[in-house]
Formats: C-alpha cells, structure tokens, sequence
C-alpha cells in the first residue's frame, strides 16, 4: 500500500521537531511522515519520550521547535481543542474519564462537537437523535452496552480502559493516538482488547504507543522506534527487525524471543 | 436499535406531576400562612430559591468555588433599584414587573465583564479571584455613595403608575405571587440548562477539565459562558429583592451574603439539582427564625455547617436520596431505631450545647440586665457553677450517646448496602 498512498498528502507529519525540559531535551529531532491509514505502533525503552510525542502532537505542550502538520496544516502550538476539532482524537495511559458521568453520558459529551452542538443551551439532549443514536452505536462498538447507565468510576478496569478508547474515537477523528491502550491488562485481556482496537479504528490513521511486542508486530504497518528522544528507525515490522541498529540498541532479545515465537 | 434513552424527556408523565406540584404549592402556600411576616418570608424563599440555583450552577454544576455570587445580585438589585426610581420620575417607561430582568441582564453584563478573568481560571486561583473581586466591588459601594447609596443605601417605591387590572404591587400578596412566578420560571430554566448540551458539558468540566480539552471544547469558554448565565438569574434575584424591600444597601454585594449563598447551597445539597431549594428555603428560615429565637444564631449554624460538612458533604438532598434508595428497596425500616436514636442524642447534645452557648452569650452581652436568663423555657443563672456543670454534663452525654448511635448506625447502614447490592444481583439473576 506504501507506493499508492505516498502521492497522497500524509495525515501526519512531524518536521525536526524538538522538546526542552529545562535544560533537558526530551525530543531531539524527530522527523515522521504518517500516511492516512497507516498503524504506526511507536515503541521503545521507558523514558524514550514516547509520552513526551504524543503529548507534542495533541496539544498538551507545544514544541520548543519544529513543526506538526496534520493533514498539511500546522497544528504545533495550538490548544487540544483545536487539534482534537482538525480531526485528531488521542486517549491516555492513565485512565482519564469523566468518573461521575454514567457510561452513556461520557461517549455522548465526546460525540457532542463533531455533530456540530458545540456550546448550545437552547436544545436538549435527550432530543438529539443524531447523537443518542451516534451514542448507542459507540456503547455497541465497545461492548459496554449492557453497562451504559452505571457512573464510570464504577467500571472494572478492562471496561475503563475500553471506555477511554471509547472517548476518544467518538467524536469520528481520522488520526488516532493511543497511549499504551493495553496498560496493565492481564494476556488474554489484551488479546482481547488488540481486537477490539483493530475493529474500531478500521479505516484510520493509528500511532499507538505499545510494550507488548507481540501486538506490536501483529498489529503495526510500520514501527516508530524512539530512543532517547530520536527516531532510530521508521520501517515495516520486518525491516524493523532486520535492523542491526534497533537490535543493538533496544530490541536484543527481545526480537528474537518472539520470532521465536516464545513472547 | 431500541431507543431507550436514561433520561426521561422533558414532557415525560412522572416530570409533568413534580412540576404541577411545584406550581400548586408556589400557588396555595400562601393560603396556608396568611401572616404578613410569613408571606414576606415566602417571598424572600423564592429569592433565595433562585439565588441558590444559580449559585449551584458554579459550585455543583461546574465545580467552580465561588466566593463573589453576591456580586451578580447585587449589581442586579442597584441597577435595578435605579431603574425602578426611573420609572417613578418616568424618564422609563417599563412595568415594575419587569424590572428582574433588568437586574438580570446587569447582573449578566458585570458577569461577562467579570467572567472574563475570573473563569480564565479553575480551581483555587478560580476561588480566589472572586473572592478579590467581590471585595473590590464591596470597597467600591463605600467609595461610590452616588450609585451605592452611601451607608444609607438606594431606596425607591414599587407602586407606581396607574394599577393594571387591580395589580398596583401595594399588598404583599401581589409581590409574592411577582416573585412566585418569576421563581417558577427560573428553576425550570435552570433545570432545562441541566439537559442541554453545554450544561452536560459543563458536569464533564466538573469532573476533569484536561479531557475535556481533548474532545473539542475550549475549558475555559464553558465555564465563562456558564458563569454568564449564572449572572443572569442572580441578577433576577436581585432584581425580585428591589421590588420586595424596596431598598438596596452595600450588603448585598458583601461577602456576608456570598457565604450565605455558599453556605446554604452547600447545606441543601451541591449534588442535586434540587438541593439549593432546600438551601434556599433554610436560608430564610435561619436568618429570619432562628435570629428571632436567639443572638448565638450564627455560631449554631456554624456548628451545623462544619457537621455537615464533616458527616454529610452531599447536604440534605443527599441525605434523603441515600434515603429514598434504602425506602426503594423496603430496607427504610431496619434503619428508623438508628434514626431515632441518632435525633435525641443529636438533641440532648444540641440543648447542652444551647445552654451553655447562651449562657456565655449572656455574660457577654447582656450582664447588666442581672445573672439570670431563661432559654426556651428554662431558667438559667449564668453565675452559678451548678448550671454550667449541668449544661456541660448534658452536652457531654449527649455527644456521648450520639457517638454511640452513630457507628451503631454506621454498622447498620454498611449492612443495609450490601442488602442492597445482593437485592440487585438477585433482580439481574431473575
């Protein structure tokens, strides 16, 4: 698919871009070009900047320098909200939902400003069938619609974590980025979940940032390997792991545990 | 797809019969207290009612501590008061009925001004510059006596013009059924901004802002324009409390009358819309009744504001929807020993407490009228050891029993939960 789609304009582009903490540089120039339904699994060690990126590309800090462009247009230094209006929707390692709104009530807030309600007070909500009925389909889709009406902190942890990816595909963004979606899952759960990822991102751009490298090689296009705040290498699953310089710097082992099929 | 969506709509039967309710009691209450003081009192609800509301738009609804909604009214009732003289000189040519929404729309135009950089920020920032500006417009009232009115305040008189159909707002009757249906209309309103869009929204702010960044909307413009609109119908109380007094001093933008406000709201419940109504309705029954009955009467709500807080922090309305839920699943039962046990310890502990509040109120206040006093009946001599003991062993005893009954009912009421909970799974199993 690379071939077709490199004519296209990418749906996500970062340009030398580069993030200071103090005199600490997390982000030192990476450079990404991300083309629309692509499913870029981003990993490296702990500390690496995974984070620190996809905090970069959603608006949680602007860059020190640099560009982000999102479907060609720059988006470093703007606000979440006016990211998350362009079409990119992210989720959050640590589970970062509405707990005192019942399940129902935390898909329908995200659904709200892509249906074009924005900040309205004169109609209500419960006569809003394009987005109740956007609401029930997202409660189908991650299988939470036995649980609808119960508050969020109520939730187990597995039916948060699907509620977080709820959240954030809701508002219908093209560009996707999932922080370490299947954080503390037990193997089955995650098994499980991976599915549940593919099924309802289908058809859109996806950065996810992820331990397991079992889902990694099943479930990426292409694998971002950040290390210490650079982009070792940018490639298919097999070229990743081909390569000699990933494999001396961070994956070792642990590559040659799973084309072993022992991880 | 079947359609059952969790909230009711609007004109959903169960919601048609609280609201008829609510008009019928706003319509015959004042056929039951038929006293000028009462009917004065009911008036005075209604404001309150609505002044609490909208208060709980910020605190309940949004999570926003505010300690300047005196301000909103406030402004509301000067501008309103002035355009009430206006009308008397007639350079204005508009019913006194009317008049609310002009405090409104002030109270709407200094909350969009005000707004503007109190609601840049959340949290305790939030907090603390309306508490600087309620101070600031507080200081201004002493130092502008044109517009405030000086120590004196800003005095008008609501009968003016010629009467429509016998209405001249002459009686206090007329005013109340004013400012009935003012209240009516407001708390549905309100009640109506709960089910819209930018009212969910503003639960999601509540509960945490950062995400809501991340689904498209602007944190901060939703709290302004829920700080906006919150203006509007405190500035409609205020308005209502002109044509009520028919004076407007500097209390009313103090601070005194922001932490009623807060504090009341708080008692009757943040959690639940209807809460501020039972804050509303206890805010008058305390400043005017208990300030009747005794001098001590804001220490006494002191001392129950910090109970609540500590025991209860949903207020009342929580207190009776846990309840409703026990009554729901026929559990109330088991619970109403506990409960009587729990009242006349609270009693016992509240009368100790009571004598030996007033007896030290009445050496410090009134010495000169002799050592004896009596409260609600009951002789005391503040210069005897025997009652100060006494009034200290009653209230020693009675927080003793009460501490008893309250973990007995602590117990209980765990029990009663997981009753509950065993209820549910037994209903989903069937």
């Amino acid at each position: 698919m690379s071939g077709a789609t490199n004519m296209t304009q990418p749906a996500l582009e970062l340009k030398e871009l580069r993030k200071s903490f103090g005199k600490t540089e997390i982000i030192r120039g990476v450079d990404l070009v991300v083309q629309p339904g692509e499913r870029v699994a981003v990993i490296g060690p702990n500390g690496a900047g995974k984070s620190t990126l996809f905090n970069l590309i959603s608006g949680r800090f602007g860059p020190t320098s640099g560009e982000v462009l999102l479907h060609g247009k720059r988006i470093d230094g703007m606000r979440p909200y006016e990211i998350n209006r362009m079409g990119l929707a992210r989720s959050f390692q640590i589970t970062n939902i509405f707990p005192k709104l019942s399940v129902f009530e935390n898909l329908r807030c995200a659904v709200l400003w892509s249906l074009g309600y924005r900040y309205t007070f004169f109609k209500f909500l419960a006569d809003l069938e394009d987005a109740n009925d956007r609401t029930e389909e997202l409660l189908e889709m991650i299988r939470l619609d036995k649980k609808r009406d119960i508050l969020a902190v109520n939730l187990t942890y597995a039916e948060q974590r699907a509620l977080e990816i709820g959240v954030t595909i809701a508002g219908g963004a093209s560009v996707i980025l999932l922080d370490e979606p299947t954080a503390g899952m037990s193997k089955s759960e995650t098994t499980r979940f991976i599915k549940l990822i593919r099924e309802v991102t289908e058809g859109k751009t996806l950065l996810t940032v992820e331990h397991d490298m079992g889902v990694v090689f099943g479930l990426a296009d292409k694998i971002a390997v950040v290390v210490y705040g650079e982009l070792l290498a940018f490639d298919t699953p097999e070229a990743v792991r081909a390569n000699a310089r990933v494999q001396e710097a961070y994956l070792g082992s642990t590559v040659a545990d799973s084309q072993a099929g022992g991880h | 797809m079947a359609k059952q969506y969790y909230e009711f709509k609007p004109y959903n039967v169960g919601r048609w019969i609280i609201w008829g309710f609510f008009a019928l009691l706003l319509l015959f209450v004042p056929k039951l207290f038929t006293s000028s003081l009462s009917v004065t009192m009911l008036s005075q609800m209604g404001i309150a009612i609505i002044a609490c509301l909208s208060y709980n738009m910020l605190l309940g609804q949004g999570g926003m501590l505010s300690f300047g909604h005196a301000v909103y009214s406030g402004l509301g009732s000067y501008m309103a008061i002035h355009a009430l003289n206006m009308v008397s000189k007639g350079t204005l040519p508009i019913p006194v009925s009317l008049l609310p929404i002009i405090g409104g729309f002030a109270g709407m135009g200094f909350a969009v001004l005000f707004g503007y950089v109190t609601t840049r920020k959340s949290g305790t920032p939030f907090a603390m510059i309306t508490l600087g500006l309620a101070e600031l417009v507080f200081a201004m009232s002493l130092m502008f006596s044109e517009f405030f009115g000086g120590e004196a305040g800003v005095s008008g008189n609501r009968v003016v013009g010629q009467s429509v159909f016998g209405i001249s707002f002459g009686p206090g009757t007329q005013v109340y059924y004013l400012i009935a249906v003012y209240t009516f209309v407001c708390v549905a309103l309100m009640f109506a901004f709960t089910r819209t869009p930018l009212g969910r929204i503003l639960n999601a702010v509540r509960d945490n802002p950062e995400r809501v960044e991340f689904i498209g909307y602007s944190t901060q413009r939703v709290r302004y324009l829920a700080f906006i609109i919150s203006g509007f119908f405190a500035g409609i109380a205020g308005g209502l409390g002109v044509i009520l007094f028919e004076i407007v001093t500097a209390e009313v933008v103090s601070g005194i009358r922001s932490g009623a406000y807060l504090l009341f709201t708080f008692l009757g419940g943040a959690t639940f819309f209807f809460g501020p109504i039972i804050g509303g309705v206890l805010m008058v029954l305390a400043s005017v009744l208990l300030s009747e009955i005794t001098k001590a009467w804001l220490l006494y709500l002191g001392l129950i504001f910090v109970f609540m807080v500590m025991y209860a922090p949903g207020g009342i309305a929580s207190l009776i929807m846990m309840n409703l839920r026990v009554a729901s699943f026929g559990f109330l039962r088991k619970l109403w020993v506990s409960y009587l046990g729990l009242a006349i310890s609270a009693l016992v502990l509240l009368l100790g407490a009571a004598v030996l509040i007033e007896m030290v109120y009445h050496l410090q206040l009134n010495l000169s009228m002799g050592p004896e006093l009596r409260f609600i009946g009951i002789p005391l001599n503040a210069h005897s050891p025997d009652h100060w003991f006494g009034g200290a062993f009653v209230m020693l005893t009675g927080l003793g029993l009460f501490e008893l009954c309250r973990r007995h009912y602590v117990h209980e009421w765990g029990e009663v939960q997981e009753d509950i909970e065993k209820e549910i799974k037994r209903r989903e199993a069937l």
